[in-house]
């Protein structure tokens, strides 16, 4: 069993029209010190996944279903008091903005501190110690004054750095990572991901990297999601998803990558948008946005229109997409013959 | 820091300079020294003469900074009713009004931290709900109203019998709809001596009592707004992000909501706090003249009504300058609270 | 007759704006504001009709019976059914004399909002859009005026205005003095609320347009900008209004307000309080109930406006 699993995970937000689902039927597992990389555009429901997992989710969401059973314990229906013995302890989390994660009017150390001492009986000193060591970690010039500084007097990709040096604090099992780059300057942006990669590496810690960067995922992670209004839509080792999509929305975001484009010529986008999770077309979500609606005669799919897709296994990824579940029928049905 | 004190310190001086202007220009157009100092019947030329000799002639900016000089040691000349320096009478009335301020921020200060804490960590118990309403209620009704009541409540009593009076059960519910009264409401009773011109309410339970009703009084307007300021910023401050990282970190709610998001919430606070306590010495007139408590207030109003031009003025001087010490103060505590007012020189 | 009919279903009318807005749907569902409307609206009709509202005439001396003073209110013994309300020291019949006074209150009201309104949008303006010298010079002088509280500035305006004009001139003027002396103390909230927008729309691409395009700043302010702040002047406006009244009513309580011949709510509560311990006080409590019911509804219909047209502090 792995460490983190994720089995048909429902959230939904209570809205005064009536629930938003959030996300539907989200599985997924994490083994220990495995680093998965969750895509997706911005409303696909990344960072709901990402907060709901310590049951972090701001009202009026909520989990309406599913299991979140990590190390043999479940998650999802734990009181306060339970899963704050696992928050930033074995499970910890970097947001996505620095320069809005660190409370402005405690200093750096009484930051660091307080979270050790929440999770472990020790004197304020031996914790300064720790922190002081996780600071050195994480590479932060001088870090003895840094522990007596308030945020503002750090720079951004520093914050970051102190972030993640109270990540590590605990020597947790998984980090869960919030688009932890995409508020900093493009330059630091390597720099941070670098470090964040070579100590999960180093501590043998798994990684949850919510991101929609491609690039970074398929630097950093072993296995990937791909999420699109709320679902998973394709899920399987990141080099295989990378080099060969299967879902018509994974290609189409890999083709808008500007390393896909040919030189001068305008960048593939996917057309139109991301639909509204309160408003979500019939059938496969996608298909308005689709290039492969339409079956061999020209006409549309009428599963796609009227039939959410399940999931099909085509090689060591799983697609949810009716035009590939055709294809991998056919596949099948053809080495049977070949065989016959 | 420094540079910090050095722009407070401009600004005080600033501020202090345009009340000065308005007091002395207050003074020269509507004071008559002359007047004051000799009979109806003494003639005109002798009053010129006077004049001359007290230079009243001079020209304007001459005459301002004679009054500045003078000020600057605290020197206003004599107040036409009670015939004797006006800081000296201003130092008489002044612990009266103190006294009462300290136990109005006092109530202030214990009630809606508490209260404002808890309806925005619970904003939909029926609690929080009853908190806000009685304060939106408390914020519509004018200060002296309100003392007003407390005094026909509490100082008169009330007697109301709408159920019959010869049952036991109809007894014991007028009793409560009724109300005794006997709280002392007019003056300070007794005060013991202190020092010099402060006599205190405080060193006794007889001279608190006559603090009760002046105090809630003077709170009932300020509290209401306090909660309801503490509750908005609170509210917000629990939506960001650095209390949602602290959430992720499993630091315990309590610190969450006690140290985390209250030091945010009170900088707002005591920026507003600062503002407010101009309006608490406004309040005063009106509590001081509902409850004849012999304060400033009550002076400044008795000096009104009697012309007595050079108390008003002094009166405005010592508000002003006590308004520019508070909020002065306020500031540093601001810079004390705020690690990031240090460095920049000003408040982020 | 088809050209209308288009350009109906195109262009929709004010009315059929209105009635789909946000504003008043919310408005459906709010049943404090609902009420609120219903008492305000009840409120402003008897001032306005209070000449043929009030069986007498308080400001006509031949009307008053000084025999029939301090009688109390219909539900208490001893009353006159003549007086619904009871009767004030003087003999005037209270209900009378509150519709009056009520009038009174909401002239004064109204008319000191407009006077800040004036005084602080363009103050408002001024410094937001101009900058430099006069911002700063226009809002360290709402700094201090602020500092000292609003309260604080008109009882020294007053009590000054008072002794210029001397008591009996004051009482004769007081309606115009009062507007005057409250819009004076309560003008900086407007010009720092103007202020903030209008540096807010400043930044905005169409007031550069405008610019560009060679409208003169005068006319970029008025036409262009003032529009966009229209929405917190209107909010800040009904608590403004609850605040004059207040002001209003606290001056008249010191004496420094509407003369007791003529008097508004606040003045009403000043001379009922002298005949408290007496037992009278329905003379006080009275007016200050309807006070305190008009300032109340009026800042529930304020908190309401600001929830529904502010969505950034609707978060609870």
């Amino acid at each position: 069993m792995a460490l983190l699993e994720v089995n048909n995970l429902d959230v939904r937000f209570a809205l005064r029209g009536g629930d938003v689902r959030a996300l539907r039927d989200v599985c997924f597992s994490l083994d220990r010190g495995e680093r998965l990389g969750i895509v997706g555009e911005s409303g696909a429901g990344k960072s709901v996944a990402a907060f709901s997992l310590l049951n972090l989710i701001a009202k009026p969401g909520y989990i309406a279903g599913g299991s979140i059973t990590f190390d043999g314990e479940e998650l999802s229906g734990m009181k306060d008091r339970g899963l704050r013995r696992i928050r930033g302890n074995r499970i910890s989390m970097i947001f996505q903005d620095p320069m809005m994660t660190l409370n402005p009017v405690l200093s750096i150390g009484e930051q660091m501190v307080e979270c050790l001492k929440a999770h472990r009986r020790i004197s304020t000193r031996e914790a300064r110690a720790i922190s002081l060591h996780k600071l050195n970690q994480v590479q932060i010039p001088s870090p003895e004054t840094r522990l007596d500084q308030y945020p503002h007097e750090l720079s951004g990709g520093m914050r970051q750095r102190v972030i993640i040096a109270i990540a590590l604090l605990l020597d947790p099992d998984i980090i869960v990572a919030d688009e932890p780059t995409t508020a900093l300057d493009v330059t630091i942006q390597a720099e941070i991901m670098d470090l964040l990669l070579e100590l999960c590496e180093k501590h043998n810690v798994g990684l949850v990297l919510i991101t929609h960067d491609l690039g970074v995922v398929s630097q950093v992670t072993q296995r990937m999601l791909v999420m699109y209004a709320g679902r998973v839509i394709e899920q399987g080792p990141t080099r295989e998803i990378i080099n060969d999509p299967q879902h018509p929305y994974t290609q189409g975001l890999i083709n808008a990558l500007p390393q896909m484009a040919t030189p001068g010529s305008r960048l593939n986008q996917i057309p139109g948008s991301m639909p509204s999770l309160s408003n979500l077309p019939s059938g496969c979500a996608f298909h308005p946005r689709c290039g492969f609606v339409n079956d061999a005669n020209g006409e549309p799919r009428k599963a796609c229109l009227d039939k959410v897709p399940g999931f099909v296994d085509s090689g060591n990824c799983r697609v949810a997409c009716h035009m590939v579940a055709e294809l991998v029928n056919q596949q099948q049905r053809d080495s049977r013959e070949e065989i016959l | 820091m420094i540079a910090f004190l050095i722009k407070r310190l401009f600004h005080a001086f600033l501020v202090m300079f345009v009340i000065s202007v308005i007091s002395f220009a207050i003074q020269d157009n509507l004071g008559d020294p002359i007047q004051q100092m000799v009979g109806q019947s003494v003639p005109e030329s002798e009053r010129a003469e006077l004049r001359e000799e007290l230079g009243l002639n001079d020209p304007f900016f001459v005459q301002y900074l004679r009054f500045a000089k003078n000020a600057a040691h605290f020197d206003f000349g004599y107040s036409y009713i009670f015939n004797e320096p006006t800081t000296q009478v201003i130092m008489r009335h002044l612990p009266a009004t103190l006294e009462l301020v300290a136990a109005t921020t006092l109530l202030i200060v214990l009630l809606s931290v508490p209260i404002g804490v808890y309806s925005a960590i619970k904003p939909r118990a029926w609690l929080s709900r009853a908190f806000m309403g009685v304060s939106i209620i408390g914020i519509s009704i004018p200060v002296f109203l309100t003392a007003i009541v407390l005094i026909q409540l509490f100082a008169i009593g009330v007697e109301f019998t709408p159920f019959p009076t010869d049952t036991a059960w109809g007894a014991w519910l007028n009793g409560l709809l009724s109300t005794d009264g006997g709280m002392p409401a007019y003056g300070r009773g007794n005060p013991v001596h202190v020092f010099g011109t402060w006599y205190t309410n405080f060193s006794s339970l007889e001279g608190l009592t006559y603090l009760v009703l002046p105090a809630i009084s003077l709170a009932s307007i300020m509290l209401p707004l306090f909660i309801r300021l503490i509750r908005a910023e609170m509210l917000e401050v629990l939506q960001s992000e650095y209390v949602k990282f602290a959430r992720a970190k499993g630091i315990s709610l309590r610190r969450i909501y006690f140290v985390h998001a209250l030091k945010n919430t009170m900088l707002p606070v005591i920026t507003v706090g600062g503002v407010q306590i101009g309006t608490l010495v406004a309040y005063t007139i009106l509590t001081e003249t509902v409850f004849q408590w012999p304060g400033m207030g009550l002076m400044f109003l008795d000096a009104i009504e009697r012309s007595d031009i050079p108390l008003i003025v002094t009166y405005l001087m010592i508000v002003g300058l006590i308004f520019v010490i508070t909020n002065t103060l306020v500031d540093l505590i601001y810079g004390l609270v705020n690690p990031t007012v240090k460095l920049t020189g000003k408040p982020a | 007759m088809r050209e209308n009919a288009m350009s109906d279903t195109i262009v929709p009318g004010r009315w059929a704006r209105f009635r789909d807005s946000y504003l008043l749907y919310s408005f459906k569902r709010d049943l404090v504001a609902q009420l609120s409307l219903v008492l305000f609206a009840m409120l402003i009709f008897a001032a306005v009709f209070a000449p043929w509202l009030a069986p007498a005439n308080p400001y006509d001396l031949a009307q008053i019976d000084i025999m029939a003073s301090e009688l109390p209110p219909f539900w208490i013994d001893g009353a006159d059914p003549q007086y619904l309300m009871g009767t004030d020291a003087q003999g005037r019949d209270l209900l009378s004399t509150i519709l009056y006074g009520l009038r009174v209150s909401l002239i004064i009201g109204f008319g000191a909002v407009l006077m800040q309104a004036v005084i602080g949008v363009s103050f408002g303006l001024m410094a937001g859009y101009l900058g430099g010298r006069v911002d700063a010079f226009l809002m360290r002088l709402a700094d201090i005026q602020l500092s000292f509280s609003t309260l604080m500035v008109a009882i020294i305006v007053g009590a000054l205005v008072k002794a210029i004009f001397g008591g009996a001139t004051f009482s004769e003027y007081a309606v115009p003095l009062l507007v005057l002396i409250i819009g004076l103390a309560e003008w900086p909230q407007y010009a720092r609320t103007v202020r903030a927008s209008v540096l807010a729309e400043r930044s905005k691409e169409y007031v550069d347009a405008a610019r560009v395009m060679g409208l003169k700043s005068r006319r970029i302010m008025f036409r262009h900008i003032l529009p966009n702040t229209l929405s917190p002047i209107f909010v800040i406006s009904t608590v403004q209004v609850a605040n004059a009244i207040i002001s209003e009513a606290a001056l008249s309580f010191l004496g420094l307000g509407m003369p007791e011949t003529h008097p508004s709510l606040g003045s009403l509560i000043k001379s009922g309080f002298d005949y408290i311990q007496s037992g009278s006080w329905w003379i006080t409590l009275i007016p200050g109930a309807v006070l305190v019911i008009l300032v109340l509804v009026i800042n529930l219909l304020g908190d309401w406006l600001r929830d529904v047209l502010n969505p950034r502090l609707y978060k609870g």
